[in-house]
């Protein structure tokens, strides 16, 4: 997994509520078997029309925004669990979303890829979209080490839970973690099955 | 032990399976919990294998996880080889993959083959008191036998393959109680669509849910099943019932399940897994089931449904750009009523409601009755063994008589990865869980509904009044 420690760069903003993973990702684009390629089809059917040409409307195709953070509205990634959300988010260029509320399978997915969810206070999440709309050009800094993230002065602490901050930061995932403690899960399996009556 | 104590010893359902299967507590209270069933599927599990192989992990325990074949196949001609490449290679690379490592694949033209959700429990695989996992977010089904079962991520499917375990923070815990009697005509999609129009679509979010009450108690199991699905679009991991005398008599016999005095055993260590008497949650809601009637979406997320007699909401003021959005896509007007508006599509469906059930229900209602001329009627059991057992009861010549297309299992419609999508623009009445803008094709419009509502729908060609139908047809009588 790649490292996560500091980011300083404009953003896209994206001011719409519960966006889902079938819109970050339409179903019909999940039939890779490889991990990479998914950003291509990040937003598909809000990016294109259906003869494939771009939506002049959509955010992604407005040159004036550009950046590594999208910025989005509150619940952001409810539905399904499809991990190829966070990939495609990653692929496209993204390193961290910034939202007042994150769907929790959504949330989990990111973090073990690496890509940042930034949980913010709605009033917070509001003056980003009015100064990006504002000011384009404006960078945001966030501080995955100290917690913090900050736009034109004003900043806000983050939280995240301790474990998956050691993880970014370090850039190892639970699957490094969890093959370390086969000797514990064996013994675990051993002392359950006699007090649960039958073979899982 | 002095009182005050007692009190905090106190556990929940949940509590008492989470507790069983924590191997340990790690920094900031996270456990390393032990999963008992792994479910897997062709959409997302290829990237895991992927991953276990590139860092050599061989599998820890192949014989606890089973796969099948759903998302991605066709509903029809399944003895041929599936027709579009990139599905057809989704599907090979599961079997194969199964095949390297020893996992029991019940694949296409397999007698156990169908929706992932649908097979583990009638075949027994699913069982209370078990953790599930399946990288699939409405493996929340499974939480009707009393199991802690929830959806996972594909990094996480690789972790439970190299590990059997996963890294969890304990969720809060929410109890929906559900009061009195369902009407008539009031089915259990109908109660979580309910539920959900209530509470909306992240009120769940951070939770595990237990639905308790006389309406859960007196549920079949499929019905519990189809309101355990759906807590994912509450926004909750999952949902819990305790298991009772309905679920221990839905269990046994089952292929997998325990026998003899292997299941009696069992089902003494069921008869344990309860909620005690004052046990904490986070949060608790009641409902009332006299106020539960049959429900319809007009939106673009699970939460946005009414009564289906009721209209289309204005809304208030600080959500109306959503509402306004949703409408939009769905060619819908605030303040408007559904009864009336013609349908050109109904799907009868999906791990929510394909269930034998389920089939049995349409079946009654459309039995010597004929579909609209403009509908287009799919209905697609959840498995080979729901398929069969309908063909058993003469369940699929009534539904042919009606018009109806009877197709093959599979997750169909209710995600449109194969042929079955719904045309961009038009309206679909459909017992899936999700009415997100695309779900079922590019620019489908979906109306969430309970069986019963698809079935009159087909026969009526438009939306109707349920309860004043029920009142003047003959169907349920
Ligand atoms: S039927 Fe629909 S919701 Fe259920 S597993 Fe298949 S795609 Fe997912």
């Amino acid at each position: 997994m790649k490292r996560f420690t500091t980011l300083n760069s404009r953003s896209i903003p994206l001011p719409i509520e519960n966006i889902d993973t079938d819109q970050i990702i339409p179903a019909r684009f999940l039939k890779a078997t490889i991990r990479e390629g998914f950003g291509e089809n990040l937003f598909r059917d809000w990016r294109f029309e259906n003869d494939d040409h771009p939506k002049k409307d959509f955010v992604l195709n407005d040159p004036t925004y550009s950046g590594q953070i999208l910025v989005a509205g509150r619940n952001f990634g409810c539905g399904s669990s499809r991990e190829h959300a966070a990939w495609a988010i990653l692929d496209y260029g993204f390193q961290a979303v910034v939202s007042s509320f994150f769907a929790d399978i959504f949330k989990g997915n990111a973090l073990n890829n690496g890509l940042l969810p930034v949980e913010i206070s709605e009033y917070l999440l509001q003056k980003l979209f009015q100064t990006i709309k504002q000011d384009p050009r404006v960078l945001i800094q966030i501080d995955l080490e100290k917690q913090i993230i900050a736009i034109e002065g004003y900043q806000e602490k983050f939280d995240i839970h301790p474990y998956k901050k050691t993880c970014l930061i370090n850039g190892y995932d639970d699957l490094d973690f969890l093959i370390n403690l086969k000797d514990e899960i064996g013994r675990f399996e051993k002392d359950t099955s006699s007090f649960k009556p039958f073979t899982y | 032990m002095p009182k005050r104590f007692a009190r905090k010893m106190r556990k929940t359902l949940f509590d008492k399976v989470w507790g069983a299967h924590v191997v340990k507590i790690i920094e900031g209270g996270t456990a390393v919990l032990y999963i008992d069933k792994h479910y897997i599927h062709e959409v997302t599990s290829p990237q895991a294998f992927a991953e276990s192989e590139k860092r050599g992990l061989p599998i820890l325990r192949p014989q606890q996880i089973v796969a099948t074949a759903d998302h991605n196949v066709p509903t029809q001609n399944q003895h041929l080889p599936i027709a579009d490449p990139l599905s057809r290679k989704q599907v090979e690379a599961l079997s194969e993959n199964c095949q390297k490592h020893g996992i029991t694949l019940y694949g296409l033209g397999h007698k156990y083959q169908g929706i992932v959700h649908v097979i583990g429990p009638e075949l027994g695989l699913t069982l209370p008191g078990m953790t599930i996992v399946c990288g699939d977010s409405h493996t929340s089904t499974h939480g009707a036998f009393g199991a802690i079962a929830f959806g996972i991520g594909t990094s996480q499917v690789a972790m439970v393959m190299a590990s059997q375990c996963l890294l969890q923070i304990k969720p809060k815990q929410m109890r929906i109680y559900v009061d009195g009697f369902l009407k008539k005509g009031v089915t259990p999609k109908d109660v979580i669509l309910y539920i959900i129009s209530k509470l909306g679509t992240d009120r769940g979010t951070g939770y595990f849910v237990e639905y308790a009450g006389p309406v859960f108690e007196q549920m079949s199991m499929e019905g519990r099943m189809t309101v355990c699905n759906m807590s994912i679009e509450l926004g909750a991991r999952g949902g819990i019932i305790a298991p009772d005398e309905i679920t221990f008599r839905y269990v046994e016999g089952k292929n997998f399940a325990p026998k003899d005095a292997d299941f009696e055993k069992a089902v003494t260590y069921w008869c344990g897994l309860k909620t005690d008497q004052d046990a904490h949650f986070d949060a608790e809601h009641r409902f009332d089931a006299v106020d539960i009637a049959p429900m319809i979406t007009y939106g673009t997320n699970p939460g946005m449904g009414i009564k289906i007699s009721e209209k289309i909401p204005t809304g208030e003021s600080n959500d109306q750009g959503l509402l306004n959005k949703s409408l939009n896509y769905m060619g819908l007007k605030a303040g408007e009523s559904l009864i009336g508006k013609p349908i050109n599509h109904v799907f009868i469906g999906s791990c929510t409601n394909s269930r034998i059930e389920d089939l049995r229900l349409v079946a009654e209602v459309v039995k010597g009755r004929k579909k609209a001329n403009q509908v287009r009627a799919m209905i697609v059991p959840g498995s080979q063994q729901v398929a069969q057992q309908a063909q058993k009861e003469g369940l699929d010549e009534i539904l042919k008589i009606a018009g109806f297309e009877l197709r093959q299992a599979g997750c169909s419609a209710c995600i449109g990865m194969n042929e079955d999508k719904i045309p961009a623009g038009e309206y679909c009445v459909s017992t899936s869980n999700r009415n997100f803008e695309g779900r079922q094709g590019p620019g489908a419009r979906t109306f969430l509904a309970s069986p019963l509502v698809a079935a009159i729908t087909a026969i009526e060609g438009k939306i109707v009044d349920i309860d004043k139908y029920l009142e003047e047809t003959t169907i349920l009588n």
